[in-house]
C-alpha cells in the first residue's frame, strides 16, 4: 500500500504554494495530510506533486479579531483543543474537537484541511457551518471570503476553485446568550459518527447535522421550530425534514433518521429546552 | 529529497523518495522498532513523536521531517524515558506478540505528561486509536494505571 | 522432588518481552537479505470472472521490475493442492492453484506477480498490468448456492456443495413430542477475519548451490510448511528449512496455505534471490481467510423438571470458493455439529451439517474455531428454555450440566468428555460475580430506566487434539510435539520445543517445566523454538495445544536430562542416583545436601571424562515425544458472565463487566493464563458486538480497511475479572489443558444473553452477530 510517486515541496508562503499549484499539472495541497496520505496510500488518488501548505507561518495560530476568533487554516486539531480563546469563545468548537478521531491524528490534523476536505461525517465543517462561519480564500484571482452556508457541496465537494487554499476560518462571537450542543454516535470511540449535531441557540439557531447527509446540513424547518419557541418534542420531530438522508455500513437512513430525533431532543434538553 | 533531521538525537542526512512514509523511512534505517500495521492511519503500531508529539509514521512523509526532530521507540529506550513503563508493561505482561507495544508505550507515555493520574477510562480513551489484538487491552491499561501511581508518589 | 518454590504455578514475567518491549523484536519484515526483492500481486477485483488474457508487458518494463508471473508461469513449478481430509467422507474441493489460473474465484485472489527491487516499485509495476476479465456470476448467498438453479463455482463438481454431514442420536422427534417446553431459534453469525496485527508476511531465501529453501515464517506450524512447501515445490522436506521468530498475532490466521506465498517461494527459486512478500492491510481483508459465517436453526426441549430432553440444530456454512489446505474449511462447522450442547447432558441429539462454496474469500479455522457458533447456539437456547417455564437461568443451567463426578462422559455427539468441572465452574462464577446482588441491582435500575441485563454461559473448549484431528484424515500435521533438553559445560540448561511463540509465553511456561524438574532457576534456561533445523519435529501451535502437549514433551524431556544428569552423578559420587536430587543448579542428596554442581559435573563430562568410570553413559542431552493417547481431545471447560447496559433510544451497548471461570487443568503460569483468557474474550466480544465482513450481492468486501471493519478497541472493552477451578487432565503427567481460545469459545454466547436479558422487558430479542446499534434497533421494532 504504496502511494504513485509524486513530487513534493513545502511552501514558504501562500503566495509560493500558489505559483506552485498553477505551474504544476496536477497538484494538490498538502495540509496535516491525515487523510490525503491515507487516500494516497490506497492510490485513490496519483497527483505529481503534494505541496506541503501546513508550515506556511500565516496560516497558523488562533487570535481574537474584533467581535471574531480568528483560526489559521493549518492550526492542528490539538492546538484548537488547547487554546483558551476557544475554550471561552467556542466552546462548541472546544467540545467537538476531541472527538476528532485520535490523539496521534489531532498532533497533525487540521481544522483548515478537514474544512476543505469536507467529509460529510467530520465535526470541524459541521461546526464551521454552525457557528456561521466565515471562510478566507486565497487563490489566484486573489481573495475572497465564502459563508460556510455556500462552502459545502456534497461529498468532498466545495466551493473552493482550482488552486485556492483555504487560510482563515473566522467564527464571529456568537451572542451571549446563545448555548451550544454538540453530540455524536459512534460504534467506537474516535470513529465517524453514525449520526452527529452541532447546535447553537440563540436569536437565529443553527441546528447542523453531519455523518447524516452527502455534507454537513442545516435542519432548516426545525431551526425554525426552535426560533419560534416549540417544543422539545415538536422540534426533534422535525429533526431531518427536508434533508437527503443517506445510509452507510454502520447505520441505515432509517436509523439515521431515528439518531437524529433522539439526538436533537437530548441535546435540546442540555441546552435548557423543557 | 535531501532531508536533515535529529533522530533520536542524532543528526540524520538522508536522501528519501518524496513518496516515501515515515515509517518505512525509519524502518528503511534499521529502526525497526517502529511497525506497520494498516497503513492508513488506524491501528497505531507505527506511532513515533515527532516535535515531541505522537503522530502516525504512515501519515507523515519522510521529507515532512526534514528540520524536525523524530524520536523512536529506540531512542525512548536509549533515555531510559519509559524505563518505568516498560518494566510495568513487562510485570503486568501488558503484550503479547509485541507488535502493537511501542505505540502503545509512546502514546501512554505522552498521556501520562498531560495527565499524572488518568482514570482507568482516561488511560483506555486516550489509548483508544492504538489497536491490541492480543492482550484484550486491560492489562495495557493496570500497567500505565500503576506507573501514574508510582509516579504520583501513590 | 526438587527443592525451592517451583516455578510451575508462578506468574514469571516472559524473558523474551524485553526485547519487545526496547523494539528489539525480530519480525519477518524486520529482516533485509542481501539483493533481496519484494512482491505486489495482481488482485481480482472480481468475486467470480474469467481471465482471458494477462497483459504483464507494461510491467515489465517498468523501473526496478525483476520479474512478472501469471497464474500459469507460477503454476508450470508448483502442484496445486487439495483441501479436503479423507475421514470427512465425501467432502470435495477442486484443485487449488497458486495464483488463479483461467478463473479467478473471489475478489482479492491473487492473479498476477510482481518482482521488484521495492515493494513501491512492485506496486507501480502491477498498477499497468492489463488483465482481461469476462465477468461470471458471483455466488454469494449460502442458501441460494445450493439452489438446483444456482449457477456452479466449479462445474466439475456439479454442486457448491462441499460437504454435508448428519447425526442422529436417540428419539429426538419423541423428545419434542413429549416436551413440557420447546424453544425454536434461528441463528445468524457473521463473517469475521482475525486481523492479526502484523499482517501475513514471508521472506524466501532459495540457494540454487544447494538446491535448499528457506522460509522466514511469521506462523505457527514450522513443520506443517516444511512439508507443504517441499510436496509441493518438488523439493525433498530435508532441503526445505522454515524459521519463525517473532510473530505479531496469528489466532489461526497463520496455520494455512495462501497461494501468494507459495507463489512468492516460487519466485525465489526462479530467480535464485531472496524475496519477501509483506501483504499491506487491504490485501489481509482480501486475502487472509476469514471465518464463521453460518446460519444455525436451532430447537431445544426440557421436561416439567428442567430436564433436557434433545437439541436439534440445522447450521449451513459458506466457505468461499475453496476448502483451505491442508487442513480444510469444513472444520468450523464439524465443531458446531460435535460441540452445540456440549456441556449438558442431553438424551437425544439431531443435526445437520452443510458446508456450502461461494465466491467470497476461503473461510477457515480461526480461533474458537466453531465453539463461539456452538456455544452461543446452546446458551441462547437456554435462555429461551428459562424464560418459557419459569426458571432462574443460573438454575436451569445446573440442573443440566454434566455432573462434575460423572466422567467420563460421551455425548450424543459420541465425543467423550474427561476431568470437566461444569457444576464447580458455574458455582464459582456465580459467587465471583455475585449473582444475587447483580440480578437485585439490575432490578433497581429497571425500576429507573435503566436497562441492564445479565448473561451466562457455560462452555467447553477442544484442546490438546490427538492424531484424530487431521493427522487421521491425511494433513501434514504432527499431532506429536517433541522437546529437548541439554546441559552444557557451562551449567547452563538448553532447551528446545516444536510448539511455537506467537506471544502467548510458551518459551517462558517451557522454562518453567524444565526449571522445575532440572532444578535451575529459569533464567538459567536458554529457549530455542520456531526453527525447523533446530527443534525437534512436531506439529506447533494451533488448538490450543502449546502448553498441554509441548508443556508435556518439555516435562519428559527434562526429566530424562536429570535421570542422566543423576546417574553420571551417582557414578563421580560413588552413590545410588535414585538417592540423588537436583536443586539450585547442583546435585543434591536425600539429605538436601549439595553434592556436585551441575557446572562442575558437565565439565567433567565434557572437558575431563578421562576422570569418569569407563562406559557410564555421558549423555547430556534427551528428547521426548508427546501426543494424546486414549482420547481424541482433552477438553477445557469454563462458565461465563457478561453484563451490559443497553440504551433503548439508540441500541448502544455498554459492557459493564465480565467474569470467567475456567477450567485449564493445572496452571503453569496463572498471569499468562489470564492474559490469554482476557484477550480471547475480547476477540470473541469483538465478534458478537462489532466485526463483520460486509459483502454486497456482487461479492465485493465493502469494508476492506480497518477504519471500516471494526474490531474491539479499548474505549469499549470492559475489564474482566477471572477465577479457575483446577482439574487436571490425567491423559498427561502436567495435567495441563489449553487456554488460548476459551475466551472467545465463551464471550459470544454469554454477552448474547445479557443482551437479549436487558431487551427482554420490550418483548425483543437478537439472535444474530455483531449485535450492532441498528440490529438492536430493528430487534426492538424502533426501526421497521
Amino acid at each position: 500500500m504504496k502511494p504513485a510517486p509524486f513530487e513534493y515541496v513545502r511552501a514558504t508562503s501562500v503566495d509560493d504554494a500558489m505559483a506552485r499549484y498553477i505551474e504544476a499539472e496536477d497538484a494538490r495541497y498538502l495540509a496535516g495530510g491525515q487523510s490525503l496520505l491515507a487516500a494516497l496510500n490506497f492510490r485513490l488518488d496519483a497527483p505529481e506533486l503534494l505541496i506541503d501548505i501546513s508550515q506556511i507561518g500565516a496560516l497558523r495560530g488562533i487570535g481574537r479579531q474584533g467581535n471574531a476568533v480568528i483560526i489559521g487554516a493549518m492550526t492542528r486539531h490539538a492546538e484548537v483543543a488547547a487554546d483558551p480563546l476557544v475554550t471561552a469563545h467556542l466552546p462548541l468548537l472546544a467540545q467537538a474537537v476531541a472527538h476528532v478521531a485520535h490523539p496521534a491524528i489531532r498532533h497533525r490534523g487540521t481544522i483548515g484541511g478537514s474544512i476543505a476536505l469536507a467529509d460529510p461525517a467530520s465535526e470541524m465543517p459541521a461546526c464551521a457551518l454552525a457557528l456561521s462561519a466565515v471562510l478566507h480564500v486565497n487563490g489566484p484571482d486573489g481573495l475572497r471570503t465564502i459563508s460556510a452556508d455556500d462552502f459545502f457541496r456534497g461529498i468532498y465537494e466545495t466551493a473552493l476553485m482550482p488552486g485556492e487554499i483555504l487560510t482563515q476560518i473566522e467564527f464571529p462571537l456568537p451572542a451571549t446568550e446563545a448555548r451550544h450542543g454538540f453530540a455524536e454516535l459512534a460504534r467506537r470511540k474516535g470513529d465517524y459518527a453514525m449520526t452527529g449535531l452541532a447546535l447553537m441557540t440563540g436569536p437565529s439557531p443553527r441546528i447542523v447535522w453531519f455523518a447524516l447527509s452527502d455534507r454537513p446540513v442545516r435542519a432548516r424547518t426545525a431551526e425554525a421550530a426552535l426560533a419560534a419557541g416549540e417544543t422539545r418534542a415538536n422540534i426533534a420531530a422535525l429533526a431531518t425534514d427536508g434533508i437527503n438522508v443517506l445510509g452507510d455500513l454502520n447505520a441505515s437512513d432509517a436509523v439515521k433518521r431515528h439518531y437524529a430525533r433522539i439526538l436533537l431532543s437530548r441535546v435540546l434538553q442540555e441546552a435548557g429546552l423543557p | 529529497m535531501k532531508i536533515s533531521l535529529t533522530l533520536n538525537g542524532e543528526v540524520v542526512t538522508a536522501d528519501v523518495e518524496p513518496r516515501q512514509s515515515l515509517v518505512d523511512f525509519l524502518r528503511a534505517s534499521g529502526l525497526t522498532g517502529t511497525h506497520s500495521g494498516c497503513e492508513h492511519g488506524v491501528c497505531g503500531a507505527c506511532s513515533v513523536r515527532v516535535g515531541g508529539h505522537v503522530v502516525r509514521g504512515c501519515l507523515m512523509l519522510a521529507v515532512q521531517t526534514d528540520g524536525q526532530t523524530v524520536e523512536t521507540i529506540e531512542g525512548l529506550t536509549q533515555s531510559a524515558a519509559i524505563a518505568d513503563l516498560q518494566a510495568a508493561f513487562h510485570r503486568r505482561n501488558a503484550l503479547q506478540c509485541g507488535f502493537c507495544t511501542a505505540g502503545m508505550l509512546l502514546t501512554a507515555h505522552e498521556l501520562l505528561a498531560l495527565d499524572p493520574l488518568p482514570s482507568r477510562d482516561d488511560i483506555r480513551d486516550y489509548l483508544s486509536g492504538n489497536y491490541c489484538r492480543c492482550t484484550g487491552y486491560q492489562a495495557i491499561i493496570d500497567a500505565i494505571a500503576d506507573v501514574a501511581a508510582e509516579r504520583s508518589g501513590r | 522432588m526438587t527443592q525451592g518454590d517451583p516455578q510451575v504455578g508462578r506468574s514469571i514475567p516472559r524473558p523474551n518481552a524485553r526485547r519487545l518491549l526496547q523494539g528489539k523484536g525480530r519480525f519477518v519484515a524486520d529482516k533485509t537479505l542481501p539483493r533481496m526483492l519484494h512482491v505486489a500481486f495482481v488482485r481480482s477485483p472480481y468475486a467470480h470472472a474469467r481471465i482471458l488474457d494477462v497483459d504483464l508487458s507494461a510491467a515489465r518494463a517498468m523501473p526496478g521490475v525483476v520479474a512478472a508471473y501469471d497464474g500459469a508461469d507460477i503454476a508450470a513449478h508448483v502442484t496445486p493442492f487439495v483441501g479436503i481430509l479423507t475421514h470427512m467422507t465425501a467432502m470435495q474441493s477442486p484443485p487449488q492453484p497458486a495464483l488463479a489460473c483461467g478463473v479467478t474465484h473471489w475478489q482479492g485472489e491473487a492473479v498476477a506477480m510482481i518482482v521488484a527491487q521495492s515493494r513501491a516499485l512492485a506496486e507501480d509495476a502491477a498498477a499497468v498490468v492489463v488483465v482481461d476479465y469476462e465477468p461470471l456470476p458471483a455466488v454469494c448467498d449460502m442458501e441460494a448456492a445450493l439452489d438446483p438453479a444456482s449457477p456452479l463455482i466449479h462445474p466439475d463438481l456439479g454442486t457448491n456443495l462441499c460437504w454435508e454431514r448428519r447425526i442422529d442420536s436417540g428419539d429426538v422427534d419423541g423428545a419434542f413430542a413429549g416436551a413440557a417446553h420447546l424453544v425454536e431459534r434461528r441463528f445468524v453469525f457473521g463473517r469475521h477475519t482475525g486481523v492479526t496485527l502484523e499482517p501475513r508476511v514471508c521472506l524466501f531465501d532459495y540457494d540454487g548451490s544447494e538446491d535448499r529453501l528457506t522460509l522466514h515464517y511469521s506462523g505457527q506450524v514450522p513443520h506443517m510448511m516444511q512439508a507443504v512447501l517441499a510436496k509441493h515445490l518438488g523439493l525433498p522436506e530435508s532441503h526445505v528449512r522454515v524459521i519463525a521468530e517473532d510473530v505479531g498475532g496469528s489466532f489461526g490466521i497463520k496455520i494455512h496455505t495462501y497461494g501468494d506465498e507459495i507463489a512468492t517461494a516460487v519466485a525465489a527459486m526462479l530467480l535464485r534471490r531472496p524475496v519477501q512478500f509483506a501483504a499491506d492491510r487491504y490485501e489481509s481483508f482480501l486475502s487472509d481467510i476469514h471465518a464463521r459465517d453460518h446460519r444455525v436453526s436451532a430447537r431445544a426441549a426440557i421436561d416439567a423438571n428442567g430436564k433436557l430432553l434433545a437439541v436439534e440444530i440445522d447450521d449451513i456454512t459458506g466457505i468461499g470458493p475453496y476448502s483451505v489446505y491442508p487442513r480444510s474449511s469444513a472444520i468450523e462447522g464439524n465443531q458446531v455439529l460435535n460441540l452445540t450442547g456440549a456441556p449438558y447432558l442431553i438424551p437425544a441429539y439431531r443435526g445437520r451439517l452443510r458446508v456450502v462454496f461461494q465466491t467470497k474469500v476461503p473461510t477457515c479455522q480461526y480461533r474458537g474455531v466453531g465453539h463461539p457458533i456452538a456455544m452461543a447456539v446452546m446458551e441462547g437456547l437456554m435462555d429461551d428454555l428459562a424464560a418459557a417455564s419459569g426458571r432462574d437461568p443460573a438454575d436451569l443451567r445446573a440442573i443440566n450440566l454434566i455432573p462434575d463426578d460423572a466422567y467420563p462422559v460421551k455425548s450424543p455427539q459420541g465425543i467423550l468428555f474427561a476431568d470437566l468441572s461444569h457444576q464447580a465452574s458455574l458455582a464459582r462464577l456465580l459467587d465471583l460475580m455475585d449473582y444475587q446482588a447483580l440480578r437485585a441491582e439490575q432490578a433497581a435500575f429497571r425500576a429507573r430506566g435503566i436497562h441492564r441485563g445479565i448473561g451466562l454461559a457455560s462452555m467447553v473448549e477442544i484442546t490438546n487434539p490427538s492424531p484424530m484431528f487431521y493427522g487421521v484424515g491425511g494433513a501434514p500435521v504432527a499431532a506429536q510435539d517433541g522437546a529437548t533438553a541439554r546441559l552444557d559445560a557451562s551449567g547452563a540448561i538448553h532447551i528446545s520445543n516444536s510448539v511455537t511463540e506467537q506471544g502467548q509465553g510458551t518459551e517462558t511456561i517451557l522454562a518453567q517445566i524444565a526449571a522445575d524438574a532440572l532444578g535451575v532457576d529459569p533464567s538459567r534456561i536458554t529457549v530455542t523454538t520456531g526453527d525447523t533445523a533446530t527443534v525437534p519435529y512436531g506439529g506447533g501451535t494451533w488448538a490450543s495445544r502449546g502448553a498441554g502437549i509441548g508443556g508435556e514433551a518439555m516435562l519428559r524431556a527434562s526429566l530424562a536430562l536429570k535421570e542422566q544428569i543423576t546417574g553420571i552423578a551417582g557414578a563421580i559420587l560413588q552413590c545410588d542416583p535414585t538417592q540423588l536430587d537436583l536443586a539450585d543448579g547442583t546435585v543434591v542428596d536425600a539429605a538436601g545436601q549439595t553434592r556436585i554442581s551441575l557446572q562442575a559435573l558437565a565439565q567433567m563430562v565434557y572437558y575431563r571424562g578421562n576422570e569418569l568410570p569407563p562406559g557410564l553413559p555421558t549423555e547430556l542431552i534427551a528428547t521426548r515425544h508427546f501426543r494424546v493417547e486414549g482420547m481424541p481431545f482433552v477438553f477445557s471447560n469454563g462458565a461465563m458472565a457478561s453484563y451490559v447496559e443497553i440504551d433503548p433510544d439508540t441500541g448502544m451497548i455498554k459492557l459493564l463487566g465480565h467474569w470467567v471461570v475456567e477450567d485449564v487443568g493445572t496452571i503453569l503460569n496463572p498471569q499468562l493464563v489470564d492474559e490469554q483468557i482476557r484477550g480471547g474474550v475480547v476477540q470473541g466480544l469483538g465478534g458478537a458486538l462489532f466485526e463483520e465482513c460486509h459483502y454486497d450481492a456482487e461479492g465485493q468486501l465493502l469494508n476492506a480497511t480497518l477504519a471500516d471493519y471494526l474490531v474491539p478497541m479499548a474505549g469499549e472493552m470492559p475489564d474482566i475479572t477471572i477465577a479457575h477451578i483446577v482439574t487436571p487432565t490425567r491423559t498427561s503427567v502436567l495435567g495441563a489443558k489449553g487456554a488460548g481460545e476459551a475466551g472467545t469459545t465463551g464471550a459470544p454466547g454469554a454477552v448474547l444473553n445479557a443482551v437479549n436479558d436487558a431487551l427482554r422487558p420490550f418483548g425483543a430479542q437478537i439472535s444474530q452477530m455483531p449485535m450492532t446499534p441498528e440490529r438492536i434497533l430493528r430487534a426492538m421494532g424502533t426501526i421497521e
